[in-house]
Parts: C-alpha cells; structure tokens; sequence
C-alpha cells in the first residue's frame, strides 16, 4: 500500500494540477492579506472560501484521477497485490498531496506576514484542519463514485451533483424545513440536520469561533450546551471523523467486491 | 509680625473649629459611634488600622470619617453599617464589609439621607447587599471606590451604587463588579458619571429609569449578564464609554426603551450579542460609535422614529442591523459598513452604490431563531444577494445612501 501511495503521491506532484492549486492558495493567501493586512480577518475570509471551494476541488480532482489512472489500475490489478492496498494507496496519495497543496498554499504567505506573532493562530489551525478533512471526506466521496459508475460523464455529473447538493441544495432544504415547522421546537432537529452534511459540519465548527456572540442570542437548552461549551466543539470533530471513515470503508468494502 | 499672628490665628480657627478625634483599639475613643457622639461640628474622626465590629453608626453633623491605612468595620451581616443624615459630610479610605441582607428594607454599607454637599470616597466595600445608596440627596460625589460582592442571583442581591431621587451627583472613578445592578439610577437628573469600571455584574452594569439629562462617559462595561438598560429616560448623553461581552439571549451592550433625545456618541461596542437593542426610542442621535464582532451591531424592535444613525463603524458583525417591520424612519448616512462591495468610481470617499443593512437571513432569524446555525452558508449568502438586489421582505427605504469607503 505504501508504495502505491507513494507512487500516486510523486506521479501528482509531478503533475500540473497540484502546483495550479497550490499556486491558487498562494495567490489567495497572499492577496487576502495584502488587502486586509491584519491576519485575523483575512483567515474570517478564507474561512468563507474553504469550506466552498476545497470540497469543489477535492471531488473533481478525485473524480479526475480515478478514471485517469484507470488503466493503470487495471494493471496493478493483475499483480500480486491486495486491492485494499491499491485503492487506499490511490486515494491516500491523492488526498495526500490535496491537502499538503492546501496546508502549503496557505500556510507560507500567513507565516510571512506574521502568523506567530498573531493570536489567530489557533483559528489558522482550526482552518487547516477542517480544509484537511474537507479533503479527506469529499476525495473518499469521489472515489466511490467513480467506482460505482463505469461511465465518465456520469462519474462527473453524480460528483458536481453531490457537490451542489451538500453545499447549496441542502441548506436551502433545511431553511425551508426549519421555517415550515417553525411551531416545533427545532433545537435539536437543527443541530442533527447540520451534523448529517460535512460542509455545515465544519461551518458549525468555524461559527463557534467567529459568532459565537450571535450564536448565544438565541434561547435553547440544546444550543447553548452546544454553543456554550467546549461540548459543540468536541462533537463536531467527532462527527467529522466519522464522516472520514465511512466512505473510505465503503470504498474498501465496493473495491474488494468489483468486477473489472 | 503680621504673618505670624496671622498663622496664630489660623491655628487657633483650627483648634476651635475642626479638631480631630482619634479613633483606635487603645485610643480614648474606642468606637466610631462613641466618637460621632463626642465630636462637634466639622471635626474628623481619624480612624486608625484595626477592626470595628459596629453597625448602624449614623452620622449625624457635618464630620470627616478619615480612615488611615484602611481600618476594617465588619457590621457582622446585623444590618446598615453607615448612615449619613448630616450635610457636609466626608467619609474617606474605610474598608467596609458584611451588610446585612435582608429582604423587608434595603441595608446599605454606606447610605446617605436627604444630604447635601457629601462626599464618599475611597472606600472598600466587600460582602455587601447594596453598598453606596443615596436617597434623595444631592450635590455630592462618590469617587474612587471600590465595590466587589458575591451576588449570584438577583432576587436575593443589591446594588453597587445606588441613586434614588437625587440631583446632581458626581459617581467617578469607581469600581464595581459581582453585584446585581453595577450602578442604578432611578428618578435622579443632572448626574454626571464619569470614568467607571463596571464589570461582572448579575443583571446590568449601569441601569436608568425615569432620569433625565444625565450624562456617562468614558466608563467600561464588561461582562455583565445584560450590559446597560436605559429605560425612561429623556436627555440622555452617552459618550465615549466601552461595551463589550456581554453575551447570552438577553445580553446586549445597551438596551434602549422609551428614551428619547438621547445622543450616543463616540462609544465602542465590542463582541455583544446585541450592541444597542432599540424600542420605543425617538430622535437619538447615534454618531461617530465603533461596532465591533457583535452578533448583532443594531436591533431595532419597533415604535422607533427619527433617529439618525452617522459616522460610525460597522465592523464584522455577524448582522449589521436587524428590524422586525417593514416600516423605516431612520436615517441611515455616511457610516462605514466592513460588509459593504460597492464602488467609488468618483473618488469622493463615498460608495456610488447605497448599502442595505437588512439583510434577508436576519429577517429570517427573527422570524425562526434555530435558522441561525445556517449563518454564513453559501446558500443564505445567495438569497441575502437576491434579496440585495429587489428587497421584497426587508424596508426598502432603510438604506445608507452614503456608505463610507475607509472607516472613520
């Protein structure tokens, strides 16, 4: 597996596509900050972006690379080798070199213009971090779906699809069922439904550093141990970790039983 | 030769004016009550270090209660420790602790009855129910002291400083923390209350009712379980004073209820859940405030009119401003919003483009509060656009025609 992973990793540095999203982190990084020049507003900003864009990138990149590389799979297929290894090895390497773009892109121009020195430091942290599981969640998401489906156009479509969905789509469903039932106590409805949809996850997650003023305003048992606490803050991550191991043990468990 | 009997002369006013009384465990004087009954008119009583277990002292002619080095006067949680119902009187350096709670009449630590030209300063004040209560008094000052209770609910606490019925009072330079309202006001004009921290408080840091032309500046606000009520009220000034974190579902910087003619200048608001919550309140002016990182910068509830809002700040909030109505009589001009995208193609400093405060998601909010977990998804950032672009829901008229491109 690790030398799958390894190999994946080298043949995506090598290529353009990991250097053109690096670049796209360092242009933005840099611009942010030249624009706000104070460390603490420009991560609000990206915070706004990330949770946006790397699930965006991370599902057609997955997407991208799967069908690829599929003859090259084909290949590795007919050696001696487990098939948990080659498809782990893939999406590792993939995931991989996504989120060192991410960490790299970003991380450089916020240490030139003085991360350590800045108290936003622990808010970056928590942006790498949930940018990291952004990418994990949506490349094993990607991967599945290039998996479950022979034909490429469709692969793309389901990918975009799913995209759409959980960034846009499901909350315009969940507004709309918070208002229709606006008579129920929806406290808890509202915070499962966040939970269910790793984007809203990590909005939670960046809301309870940014808004947490705003957050408080709103009178409820539920959102204020939520809110209120460090208890939020450790669901939500909890939370995320699942969502990381679930596709990518559904991806094991589809890749042991395809035909190809 | 002159001077000289000049200086004997002064002396002699001296001695037989004003003479001091020394209060101490050894001394002739042993207790406060004992000297306030030896002393006469405009003498001091010099209270040395040490430990006077009395209440209800009532002071009663016009003395000085000088404290050196702080002596202690523990009333033992029996009642009122100091009552003043003398004009002219000074009650200086004491540290006062243990008033008694009681819930048929208000024991204070220091209280002043219908008296003029007093003034309290630098005291102590420790386990207290209400600790500096004035009752119709006037013409005096409290200053530099310091006030820290162990208030937890409010039903069972009091207040810091307390003016009821009083007329022009100077309350500078004081510190209260820990105690129901950090300083209450009520049917008391023309105070001026200058340079006070108040901080920690059970319910609000500063409260006004039914007390008009009053004026507080410079003074801090933190973390008080609601911020400042000013409810009334007419003639208000408020000017450069500190709000911030005052957080929870009934917290804001200031709450505002039938106050008007008020002007509000210069303040800065900073990680509120609400800044000002506004109700019933007309013709204020709200000038050259800085808003920051509140959960709401403005929430205005309803009855509101003629109030102008100009040359402040709005920066990352998470709602600018919020109104329950589609009706506007509010001038919004010439602020800076950190949110506004517009342009200034004619380089005069101000947006081409005029700024909707409102947004959608905020009427949303109001509307059903749990929506707020969905704050800053993309999909509320696409309907607040559409919204921006044909206000359906939000007053079409409330507007900063004017944005500010730099803040002020």
């Amino acid at each position: 597996m690790l030398k799958i992973l390894k190999y994946s990793f080298y043949d995506l540095m090598r290529s353009r596509w990991s250097y053109v999203y690096f670049f796209f982190y360092l242009a933005l990084g840099f611009v942010l900050l030249f624009l706000n020049n104070d460390v603490s507003k420009a991560v609000i900003t990206l915070m706004n972006v990330i949770i946006v864009l790397v699930p965006l990138i991370a599902t057609i990149f997955g997407v991208m690379y799967y069908y690829n590389s599929k003859e090259f799979t084909e290949l590795l297929l007919a050696q001696p080798i487990k098939r948990t290894s080659i498809f782990l090895g893939q999406y590792f390497g993939v995931a991989g070199s996504l989120s060192l773009s991410l960490v790299l892109g970003l991380g450089i121009p916020f240490i030139f213009y003085g991360l350590f020195r800045s108290n936003a430091i622990w808010d970056f942290s928590l942006l790498l971090v949930t940018g990291g599981f952004l990418t994990l969640i949506f490349t094993a998401l990607a991967f599945n779906i290039a998996l479950s489906n022979e034909n490429k156009i469709k692969g793309f479509g389901y990918a975009v699809l799913l995209w759409l969905f959980l960034a846009v789509i499901y909350d315009g469903l969940f507004l709309m069922s918070l208002i229709v039932f606006e008579e129920y106590p929806l406290d808890t409805f509202s915070l499962v439904s966040t939970m269910l949809n790793p984007i809203d996850l990590s909005r939670t997650l960046i809301l309870l550093k940014l808004d947490i003023s705003a957050l408080l305003g709103y009178t409820g048992a539920t959102f204020k141990k939520f809110f209120g606490t460090d208890f939020g803050f450790f669901v939500s991550m909890g939370i995320l970790i699942l969502w990381t191991i679930f596709p990518i043990w559904r991806l094991v468990y589809k890749a042991r039983k395809k035909d190809f | 030769m002159k001077e000289l009997v000049l200086v004997l002369l002064l002396l002699l006013g001296l001695f037989s004016h004003a003479k001091t009384i020394e209060i101490c465990a050894s001394c002739e004087v042993k207790t406060i009550k004992n000297g306030i009954v030896k002393a006469s008119d405009f003498d001091t009583l010099l209270i040395k270090k040490g430990t006077y277990k009395e209440f209800n002292i009532i002071v009663d002619k016009p003395l000085t209660l000088l404290g050196e080095n702080y002596p202690v006067i523990d009333g033992e949680d029996k009642g009122e420790i100091i009552t003043i119902i003398s004009d002219n009187v000074t009650v200086d350096g004491l540290f006062i602790i243990n008033v008694g709670t009681s819930y048929t009449s208000d024991y204070a630590a220091v209280r002043v009855v219908k008296s003029k030209k007093f003034l309290i300063q630098n005291v102590v004040l420790e386990k207290l129910f209400f600790g500096i209560y004035l009752e119709k008094s006037r013409d005096g000052k409290v200053y530099h002291n310091k006030i820290i209770g162990d208030a937890v609910e409010e039903f069972n606490s009091g207040n810091g400083i307390q003016l009821w019925y009083c007329k022009n009072i100077e309350v500078e330079q004081n510190i209260v923390q820990h105690v129901r309202d950090g300083i209450y006001l009520e049917f008391s004009d023309d105070i001026i209350i200058k340079n006070n921290i108040s901080s920690n408080n059970v319910r609000y840091g500063l409260h006004f009712m039914f007390s008009n032309n009053d004026i507080y500046e410079d003074n801090v606000f933190e973390k008080n379980g609601s911020g400042v009520a000013v409810m009334f009220s007419k003639k208000i000034k408020m000017y450069n004073n500190t709000f911030s974190e005052n957080w929870g579902t009934a917290s804001f910087g200031i709450l505002l209820k039938e106050i008007n003619d008020a002007e509000i200048i210069g303040n800065t608001f900073e990680q509120n859940t609400v800044g000002i919550s506004i109700e019933g309140s007309n013709r204020i002016k709200y000038s050259k405030n800085d808003f920051i990182n509140n959960g709401w910068a403005l929430k205005v509830r309803g009855a509101c009119y003629g109030n102008t809002f100009s040359s402040n700040n709005f920066m990352h909030n998470s709602f600018d401003v919020s109104y329950n109505s589609k009706l506007n009589d509010n001038l919004f001009q010439g602020n800076y919003w950190s949110k506004y995208t517009g342009y200034d193609l004619d380089k005069n400093g101000t947006g081409d483009v005029p700024y909707r405060p409102v947004k959608l998601f905020s009427y949303i909010v109001n509307r059903t509060p749990e929506t707020i977990v969905l704050l800053r998804s993309l999909f509320m950032d696409i309907i607040d656009f559409s919204e921006k672009v044909s206000p359906v829901f939000t007053p079409d008229n409330l507007m900063d025609n004017a944005p500010l491109m730099k803040k002020m």
